[in-house]
This record gives C-alpha cells, sequence and structure tokens, in this order.
C-alpha cells in the first residue's frame, strides 16, 4: 500500500513544561504514516502512548523536532486549521445532557459551519452517511445516555468521519468494552482506513487484534523508543520480546500470541498430542507444574487417551493407577500424588 | 428532526405566551386592581384616566415590571452559560464571585465610610443610592477583571470556578467583620439590599436597566456555537477548531456583565440563575445553545415577573424581600429537576 504520506515525525520529543523544568518522556521518535493505512500504537502504560497522542492531536506542544500533517508543519497549525485536518476520538467521558446521536455527529461539522453552527443540506447528507458507515444508523435520533458503551463509541467515530479529515486519531477506543465490541470497532476503523482511504491512528491494549488487523504497530517501549513497521516484520525481527521481557508474560513467537509465564517448581512427563495436550499443558503450567515430552526411562507419566472419549490416565511405576474424563479431576489427583 | 423542531418551537411559542401573560399579570394585580382597559389607555392611547392609576402604573408597576423582566432574562442566561462552560449543574451566575465582589462593594460603602466618616450612611438619601450602585458595579467589575486575568493565565476551568467560589469566602469573611463594626441601623439597610428588590428604579432607569439586560442576552446566542462545543469538553471542542482560551475570556465576560448590572441594581438575587437553566434544558430537550439561550431568557423573565407577583400578593400590607420567594420557587424546581432526571435514569 504505497499511498500519500500523511503524517511523518521526525526526531519528536515529546514531554511536559517548559525550559529547564521540561520533563521528557521520548526523545527522537521516527515515524510516517501512509493513506489508507490502519496504525496500531502499541505500549504498556506510562511509557508515553497518550502523551504522543496528545502531541500530534496539538493538545500539548513537543518539546523539539518536527511533526508534519500533509507536509504543513503539525506543531505550527492554529485549532482551525488542523480541525479540518485531524479527527480525534478520545478516552474522555463526555456527558451532553439531551444530545442525541445526529447532534452529536452534526458537531462534526462545526469546523465548516457558520456563526450559529447551523448545518445545510450537504452537511446533513455528510451526517447522515457517517452515521450509517458506522452502523448505527437506526439509533439516529437516540440520545447519547440510552446508549451501550459500544454504540456510543461508534457515535465519536461518526463524529470523527463527519469532520472530513484525512486523518483520524483514537487514544484507546476499544477500552472498557467487552470482546464483541472491541473486535467490532476494530472491524470498523478497518474498514474506514481500506474504503475512504483515510489513515487511522489507534492506541490501544489489544494486541491479538492489532496484530491481525493493523497495517503498521507502533510499538512505544521506555528503553527502545518507537518502533515502527507491519506486524509480521516485527515478529520476525523478535521485537515483541525484548520489548516485554522480564514482566511475566512470554511472547510466543510460532503462534503469534502472548503466553502468561509461571515460575514452575516440578516438572511431570506427559504422552500424549493435539487440543487435549495444550490445554492440559496450560492447566499445569497455571498450578506451577512443567509438562514435559514423556522418554523412555521415565516410569512416571500422564497419557492423554483417545478412544472414542476423552480420558487422562496416570501411570506410577509404570503401571495405570488412576483414569479421569475431566482435567479438573486429573489436576487434583496429580497434585495430590507429589 | 420535524418532531423536535416542532417540540422546541412549541416551548418557545408557549414561554412567549407565559411571558406576556405574566407581564400583563404584574400591571394588573396588587394592592390595587387596576382594569386591563385603564393600563391600555395609560401605556398606549394616553387618553385621561384616573390619577392614581396613572401614578401606580407608570411609578411602580411599570418600572418593576421591566426590572424583574430584565433581571430574570439576564440571571437565566448567565447561569446557562456558567452551567455549560463549568460542565457542572450546580454552577450559577454568584459561582464566579462576582455577586460577592458587588456585595463587598456595597458593605464598603454602607458600613465602612459611615464608620470611618461618622455618620449613618441613610442620613445621605439619594446620594446614597447612587453610591450603592456605583459601589456595586465596581466590586462586581474588579472580581470580573480578577477572574478575566485567572481564566487568561492559568487556563483551567476548575481553578476558575474554584478561585470563584473562593473570592466569595473571603468577601463574606469581609463583609461580616464590616458588620461587626458598623451601627445598627446601616446594618440592617445592608440586610434589606442583600434581600434583593425588583422595585429600587424608577421608570427611566428601570428603562436603561431593561436594555443593557435585555440585548446583552439575546446577544448571547452568538456564543451558542462555542457553547454546544465546549459542552463536549476541551479536547473535543479544540479538535472541532474553537479556540478554547478566546471563547472561555467572552463567555465569562458576557456572563459576568450581566451577573454584574443585575447584582448592582436589584443586590444579589438568588437561585433563578441555578434553576432556570435547568428548566430550559428540561422542557426544550436539547443540547442546542441556540434554543436553550433563548429559552433560559424568556423562563428566567417569566420566573422573575412570578417571583415579583408573588412577592406582592394583594392582600399583604408590605412586599414580601424577593429573595425569598425566589428560593421558594427556584429550591422545589432544581430538586424536581433532579428527582426527574434519577426517574429516567440520568443523572448527569
Amino acid at each position: 500500500m504505497a499511498g500519500k504520506e500523511i503524517l511523518h515525525i521526525n526526531k519528536l520529543c515529546i514531554g511536559y513544561g517548559k525550559g529547564k523544568r521540561a520533563k521528557v518522556v521520548h526523545d527522537q521518535l521516527q515515524a510516517k504514516m501512509f493513506a489508507g493505512e490502519l496504525v496500531c500504537l502499541l505500549g504498556e502504560n506510562g511509557t508515553g502512548k497518550s502523551t504522543l497522542i496528545r502531541t500530534i492531536c496539538g493538545f500539548q506542544p513537543a518539546l523539539g523536532g518536527e511533526a508534519s500533517l500533509l507536509e504543513k508543519d503539525l506543531l505550527q497549525l492554529s485549532e482551525k486549521e488542523l480541525s479540518t485536518m485531524a479527527a480525534v476520538v478520545l478516552t474522555d467521558r463526555v456527558i451532553v445532557p439531551n444530545a442525541t446521536v445526529e447532534e452529536l455527529v452534526g458537531l462534526g461539522r462545526s469546523p465548516y459551519t457558520g456563526t450559529f453552527g447551523i448545518l445545510n443540506d450537504e452537511d446533513k447528507d455528510i451526517v447522515h452517511t457517517s452515521i450509517k458507515k458506522c452502523g448505527i444508523l437506526h439509533k439516529k435520533k437516540e440520545r447519547l445516555s440510552n446508549l451501550s458503551d459500544g454504540e456510543k463509541q461508534k457515535a465519536f467515530i461518526a463524529k470523527a468521519l463527519a469532520q472530513d479529515t484525512q486523518i483520524i486519531i483514537l487514544d484507546e477506543p476499544t477500552a472498557f468494552l467487552d470482546m464483541p465490541a472491541r473486535v467490532e470497532i476494530m472491524q470498523l476503523l478497518r474498514q474506514i482506513a481500506s474504503n475512504s482511504g483515510k489513515s487511522v491512528l489507534m492506541s490501544t491494549h489489544d494486541l491479538d487484534l492489532a496484530l491481525q488487523m493493523a497495517d503498521k504497530l507502533w510499538l512505544l517501549s521506555a528503553d527502545k523508543g518507537l518502533l515502527t513497521g507491519t506486524p509480521e516484520d516485527l515478529l520476525l525481527r523478535n521485537e515483541f520480546q525484548t520489548i516485554f521481557q522480564n514482566k511475566g508474560i512470554e511472547f510466543d513467537n510460532k503462534t503469534g500470541l502472548f503466553r502468561v509465564g509461571y515460575d514452575c517448581n516440578r516438572e511431570i512427563p506427559v504422552k500424549g498430542h493435539g487440543f487435549e495436550y495444550v490445554l492440559l499443558r496450560r492447566a499445569f503450567a497455571r498450578n506451577g507444574i512443567k509438562t514435559i515430552r514423556k522418554s523412555e526411562e521415565d516410569t512416571t507419566w500422564l497419557e492423554v487417551c483417545k478412544n472414542g472419549s476423552i480420558s487422562f490416565k496416570y501411570f506410577e511405576n509404570g503401571k495405570c493407577v488412576g483414569q479421569e474424563k475431566t482435567i479438573e479431576n486429573l489436576l487434583r489427583l496429580t497434585l495430590n500424588n507429589r | 428532526m420535524i418532531h423536535k423542531l416542532g417540540r422546541i418551537s412549541i416551548v418557545i411559542t408557549l414561554a412567549t405566551l407565559l411571558l406576556v401573560f405574566l407581564v400583563l399579570l404584574n400591571l394588573v394585580l396588587g394592592s390595587i386592581h387596576i382594569p386591563l382597559s385603564e393600563i391600555k389607555a395609560i401605556l398606549f392611547t394616553g387618553e385621561e384616566v384616573n390619577r392614581i392609576y396613572e401614578n401606580i402604573i407608570l411609578k411602580t408597576r411599570l418600572p418593576q415590571t421591566i426590572v424583574s423582566l430584565g433581571a430574570g432574562m439576564a440571571l437565566g442566561v448567565a447561569g446557562l452559560l456558567m452551567q455549560t462552560l463549568f460542565r457542572n449543574p450546580l454552577a450559577g451566575p454568584s459561582v464566579l464571585g462576582i455577586s460577592s465582589g458587588s456585595s463587598l462593594g456595597v458593605a464598603f460603602v454602607m458600613l465602612f465610610t459611615g464608620n470611618i466618616l461618622g455618620f449613618t450612611f441613610t442620613s445621605l438619601g439619594a446620594w446614597g443610592d447612587f453610591a450603592v450602585v456605583f459601589s456595586s458595579l465596581i466590586g462586581a467589575a474588579l472580581v470580573l477583571a480578577l477572574i478575566l486575568f485567572i481564566s487568561h493565565r492559568i487556563g483551567g476551568t476548575l481553578s476558575v470556578l474554584i478561585i470563584g467560589v473562593m473570592i466569595g469566602y473571603l468577601s463574606s469573611s469581609l463583609v461580616s467583620l464590616l458588620k461587626f463594626y458598623s451601627p445598627e441601623e446601616d446594618v440592617y439597610n445592608y440586610v434589606i439590599w442583600g434581600l434583593g428588590s425588583f422595585s429600587r428604579l424608577a421608570t427611566e432607569r428601570a428603562m436603561m436597566f431593561g436594555l443593557i439586560t435585555v440585548i446583552p442576552s439575546v446577544l448571547a446566542t452568538f456564543l451558542s456555537k462555542p457553547l454546544n462545543l465546549l459542552a463536549l469538553g476541551d479536547r473535543y471542542a479544540s479538535n472541532l477548531g474553537l479556540n478554547i482560551k478566546r471563547a472561555r475570556f467572552l463567555i465569562i465576560a458576557f456572563s459576568g456583565f450581566l451577573t454584574a448590572i443585575v447584582t448592582s441594581f436589584c443586590g444579589p438575587i438568588i437561585f433563578i440563575g441555578v434553576a432556570v437553566p435547568h428548566l430550559a434544558k428540561l422542557l426544550s430537550k436539547t443540547s442546542n445553545h441556540f434554543y436553550l439561550i433563548l429559552n433560559a431568557a424568556l423562563l428566567g423573565a417569566a420566573t422573575a415577573l412570578l417571583c415579583n407577583l408573588l412577592a406582592r400578593m394583594p392582600g399583604m400590607e408590605q412586599e414580601m424581600p424577593i429573595n425569598s420567594v425566589t428560593a421558594f420557587i427556584g429550591a422545589p424546581v432544581v430538586i424536581w429537576v433532579i428527582w426527574k432526571r434519577r426517574k429516567e435514569n440520568r443523572l448527569e
């Protein structure tokens, strides 16, 4: 996807304060974003994701470096200019008494309306299609206070669409949502990026969704600054491992998923394979028991049996001393026999 | 859309009719009943009528009606602006400390000068009235200037709110000090001033007052777009192209001006500024401040007229102080609004 360059960050220094008392959060940040891309900004809490987002949105000044949006110096733009170039969806809890979805999305047209903010026919059309694209047309006249969290988030995304900007920036749009709603929001943003050619930059903690759906990832970490690339390249370069090391999670490069790391104080040989084996392994790891492949010398082991129905057998000194139908019972048996 | 516009226009039409009706009632009712035909003759056709009637209408009831209307309108609009700016349902015109500034100015003139110069303030007569309005305006203007300066330098909405409340505490403590050292007669006068009144202005000055409250109240609709955006929070508003600092400055200046004028001429009028915006929001069920401002203006004027009417209910020897009436009308309204919102599961 070799689209137009939308956002270019060059040696950007972000943080708080001014002059000598400035507190630098990150320096020398480097990144680019192109038209039609969905970019996910990942990083642990406290690494400065929000600071970076806020700096790009113009809510707080940069301490140094350059950032350009559509080849204009982002750091010098007025609210008025920025409002037609970048639209934001924030984590701020917004309570507008009596406001309906339609009125909220209508406010997205503010940069284009006159003194009294009256919408003309074209504005109304844009509002309508924005709401439709977000799949909440049936809620158009509904009050915001009557919407679910997921629908409310969609209403704000519709507001950002109505603002008709080249880039949409979202600060953790999937936080506080349940799993289906998260997937829905991500799919919506994916569609917006692919179909309308807008660029979408979002910060998120949903690693697995980001790995699957983002065109590019921006990994922000305290030590390494900002690493960018397609999810796959970052996987190949083993970047996740280094970022999240020593945090009790292991990144499984084979599956591309995160695994919680446990301290194991005991090992047990297991004979078997398949999904049942994976689940068995997981259950034992949670209880501090590491499962290893059974070798010829082992006299005590577990075995996964699949003769029609599933069962788990416990062998001691080469003899089967117990057979269980569930992992729960097997765990109890094993823990009692230590 | 049709349904909603329909509701808004119905509410605004009804509010206007109610306002006209209350204006007429304010002219007709009182300790002496004056028929409508006589009022028409006095105000419009200029026919010969009963001298006493003419005096009552032109010298008492008409100025009172105009002052109530203007004051109510200004306070309703000022309260709405404050509630939206501070995103706080309990905010009102008094939160910025402007009415406290007024009170301090008045207390200073009424209590302090009398003390120092060795005469009671009451002996000053007409000059005294002028001094009261003047000192009240000065007090309000000083606090307003301070608040505007703070909002410009510090910028945070919450800090402005807190500083406004603190100014209120400071000035009331100064006022109580002044009261403590003042002659009884002056303290009594100050207390009367603090109870508020719509009947302190003669006809011509009442007309002036009407103009300088009604016109800015209507002009406040020019702030409706910034207010709509600010309701979303500062960041969303700024992302939608609003210059937050300038908008906040304008809104505080506008609301402060309206409050200062009303307090200077009528004393600190309580509750109208807090209750009316709630009523306007509840009835019109819109988030668009263009309609909300119009609605708050109409309902504010109507509420003040109703309070004025109740304050001099027929059959009573003396007029009641206006603030006791506004509290009786305003407090139940606020409670009702909270109750209604709770029922609709929308305590926002």
